[in-house]
C-alpha cells in the first residue's frame, strides 16, 4: 500500500528551531520521530530545496549536515544580515526557522504529529 | 597519573541567570574539585563590546556571586568564571571584580583572584599584518582577511582566551580566577587539562557544562548540573531532581549554536564528537564515552572587535486604515524621498521594518500578507544624535500626513502608542573584526594578574 502523504515538515518534527552559530550564520535543526524519517526527509531536503525555501541563493545555503546521534538535519544558511546591524530584525535569530517550518514534503516514512 | 576522577560543578547557564540554593547544596554533597560558570555571549550582539557594558544586572549577578564564593571559600576549591561582564574586556572585567569586592566585603574575606586580560591593542594587530602575518577570517565572516583599515575603525578588541591562560592561573592556587574573554569550554576544562586527563572528554563535557542545565530534561538556564571526568569517559547529571540527563538532551546539546554539531573547537585542537557514545545509566544521568581530542596543527584565538556605526533613534507607529495598509510599501518609498529631499542622502540611514507582515523574515517570508493592523518600526541610525532626531521626527510626521488619490483618513495615518513619539535608542555597534590570529605561545595576548580583593 501506497501511504505517500503531503505534510508540512514542522508537522512531522519533534523540534524545528533556528539560532545565531555567530553573527554571520543561523542555524536551523530540524530533529526528527526516527531514523527511517530522518532518512527520508535528509533526501528531499537538499541545498536547492532550502535555497528555495528562503528565496535565496544555493551558495547562501552553507550546508545540509544530518546528525544520526540526535535525529537531526542541521541546515545553516548566511544570515541577511550581520547580528546587530541595521536592517536586522533579530539579535538570536530566534525565529528564523519558519520559512523551512511551512515546507511541504511527500513523505512516506514521517507521521504527522498534532501538538495537544 | 593523578587521580581517577574529576568533579565540575556548573551552577547556571550564564552567570547572573540565577540557580535554586538547593541545586548548589545538592551538587556541594557530591564533593566538587572546582565551580566554573561563564558569564559572556556574543549573542546579544556588539553594544556590549562597544560600549563596555555588561548584559546581566548587576544585582543578579551579585546574588550569583554571593553564593558561588561563600560555598566555594568553605569547601577550599575554586571558583573560574569565563568572559567577565559579558563581553570579557578591560571595563566589563574591571565591572566584575567591583562586584568581587562588594561580596568579599559581605563575607568579610580577602580573597585571592587571578585576572586574565584578554584586550588586543590596535598596535599589535597593526605590527602583525606589517609583519605579513594574514589574519583569516573566522566562520561567515563576509568580508576577508584583516586590514589595517578595519584595525583602526575598531574601536575595542578582544582575543578569546584559549584553555592554557586558565591552567595558569590555577597553578597561582587562588580562590577565584576571572577571565577576560574566553573560549565558553575554558574555565570548565582548565583542572581537567592541567591534571592530565583527557583533552577531548575534558572539552566535550565543559561544553555540555558550559550551558547548566539548558542539556537536561526539562532543560533549564537557571539551574545547574554536574560533570564527573574519568580516564576514557565522563558522566553528566543535573543538579536539580526535578530534572534528568537523557541520551537524547545531551546528544541533542552538541547541536546548540553551532554550524557543525560533531566539532568543538578550542584554541589547539578539537573534541571529534563523531564517534560518540551516550548512555543511560539511571538516576537521571548520562555516561558519554568515544570523544577523541584532534590536535590542531596552529593554534588559532579568535578576535572580536567593534566599530561605532552611529547613533539609533526610533519610532514605533501602529496602523489599521486598510487603504494605507493596502498601498504601505509605496507611501513608505515616498516618505523617504521627501525626507531625502530636506535631508539629503548623507549621514543616515533608514529602516522600516513592518511588524504583521514580514517584519522578522524580511525578503524570507513566506507570506508576506499584512494582517488586519500592522506595526511599524521606524529606524533611523544617523551619524549624530541631531540628525537622527530629525530624520525620524521628518519620517514620522511625513508618513502621518501622506495622502494618497481618493484618501478618506486626511486627520492622520498613524496611531502614536508613545510621546514623545522618537526614542533614543543608543549607540549602534556592528561587529568589525571576527578573526582568527595565530599564536606562538597560548599566553602570548593573556596577561595573568594577581590580585587580592576585599
Amino acid at each position: 500500500m501506497n501511504c505517500v502523504a503531503r505534510v508540512k515538515l514542522s508537522d512531522v518534527a519533534l523540534v524545528l528551531r533556528s539560532k545565531n552559530a555567530g553573527p554571520y550564520i543561523v542555524t536551523i535543526d530540524v530533529i526528527l520521530p526516527s531514523s527511517e524519517c530522518l532518512h527520508e526527509v535528509a533526501t528531499v531536503l537538499t541545498k536547492e530545496l532550502v535555497a528555495r525555501a528562503y528565496n535565496i541563493g544555493i551558495d547562501d545555503v552553507l550546508s545540509v549536515h544530518v546528525y544520526e546521534p540526535s535525529l537531526a538535519i542541521k541546515v545553516n544558511i548566511r544570515r541577511r544580515v550581520p547580528a546587530g546591524s541595521i536592517g536586522d530584525t533579530d539579535v538570536y535569530g530566534a525565529q528564523q526557522h519558519i520559512p523551512l517550518a511551512l515546507l511541504t514534503l511527500d513523505l512516506e516514512k514521517c507521521v504527522p504529529r498534532v501538538n495537544a | 597519573m593523578g587521580l581517577a576522577e574529576l568533579r565540575i560543578l556548573s551552577p547556571t547557564a550564564i552567570l547572573g541567570y540565577g540557580f535554586p540554593l538547593e541545586s548548589l547544596e545538592r551538587g556541594l554533597r557530591d564533593e566538587p574539585d572546582a565551580i566554573a560558570v561563564d558569564a559572556g555571549s556574543t549573542d546579544p550582539g556588539p553594544y556590549y563590546l562597544g560600549e563596555g557594558v555588561p548584559f546581566v544586572s548587576d544585582a543578579a549577578v551579585e546574588r550569583d556571586l554571593y553564593y558561588l564564593l561563600q560555598t566555594s571559600l568553605e569547601n577550599e576549591i575554586p571558583l573560574l568564571i569565563g568572559s567577565a561582564g559579558g563581553a570579557g574586556a578591560k571595563p566589563h572585567v574591571n565591572h566584575l571584580l567591583a562586584l568581587v569586592k562588594r561580596v568579599a566585603k559581605r563575607l568579610s574575606r580577602k580573597l585571592r583572584v587571578a585576572v586574565i586580560w584578554s584586550d588586543v591593542s590596535r598596535e599589535y594587530l597593526l605590527e602583525r599584518l606589517a609583519r605579513g602575518d594574514s589574519i583569516e577570517p573566522a566562520e561567515g565572516y563576509p568580508y576577508g582577511g584583516l586590514s589595517p583599515r578595519i584595525v583602526k575603525e575598531s574601536i575595542r578588541i578582544v582575543a578569546q582566551a584559549g584553555v592554557e591562560p586558565f591552567m595558569e592561573a590555577l597553578k597561582l592556587n587562588v580562590d577565584l580566577v576571572v577571565g577576560g574573554r574566553s573560549v565558553d569550554v575554558a574555565p570548565f576544562a582548565a583542572l581537567a587539562w592541567l591534571r592530565g586527563f583527557d583533552r577531548g572528554l575534558a572539552v566535550h563535557m565543559a561544553k555540555i557544562l558550559e550551558c547548566g542545565a539548558i542539556a537536561a530534561e526539562p532543560g533549564s538556564g537557571s539551574d545547574g548540573m554536574m560533570g564527573v571526568l574519568r580516564r576514557s569517559e565522563f558522566e553528566v547529571y543535573p543538579l536539580n531532581p526535578r530534572r534528568r540527563a537523557t541520551r537524547v538532551s545531551v546528544a541533542e546539546h552538541a547541536l546548540y549554536e553551532r554550524t557543525n554539531p560533531v566539532r568543538e573547537v578550542v584554541p589547539g585542537g578539537y573534541a571529534d564528537l563523531a564517534d560518540a557514545v551516550y548512555e543511560e545509566i539511571g538516576g537521571g544521568r548520562v555516561v558519554v564515552r568515544g570523544t577523541r581530542w584532534v590536535e590542531a596543527e596552529r593554534y588559532m584565538v579568535k578576535l572580536e572587535g567593534v566599530k561605532l556605526t552611529g547613533y539609533r533613534v526610533i519610532v514605533f507607529a501602529g496602523a489599521r486604515d486598510p487603504d494605507f495598509i493596502s498601498r504601505l510599501d509605496q507611501l513608505v518609498n515616498e516618505a523617504i524621498k521627501v525626507v531625502e529631499d530636506v535631508m539629503g542622502r548623507e549621514g543616515y540611514r533608514v529602516e522600516v521594518h513592518v511588524y504583521g507582515r514580514d517584519a522578522i523574515l524580511k525578503s524570507w517570508e513566506p507570506t508576506p500578507q499584512p494582517g488586519h493592523e500592522v506595526g511599524l518600526l521606524i529606524d533611523v541610525v544617523a551619524d549624530s544624535w541631531e540628525r537622527a532626531e530629525a530624520v525620524a521626527s521628518l519620517m514620522r510626521s511625513t508618513l502621518m500626513h501622506i495622502g494618497w488619490p481618493g484618501r478618506k483618513t486626511t486627520a492622520g495615518n498613524l496611531a502614536l502608542p508613545l510621546s514623545p513619539s522618537e526614542v533614543r535608542v543608543g549607540r549602534v555597534y556592528e561587529w568589525s573584526i571576527w578573526h582568527l590570529l595565530e599564536l606562538k605561545d597560548p599566553l602570548e595576548l593573556f596577561p595573568i594578574e594577581e590580585v587580592v580583593v576585599g
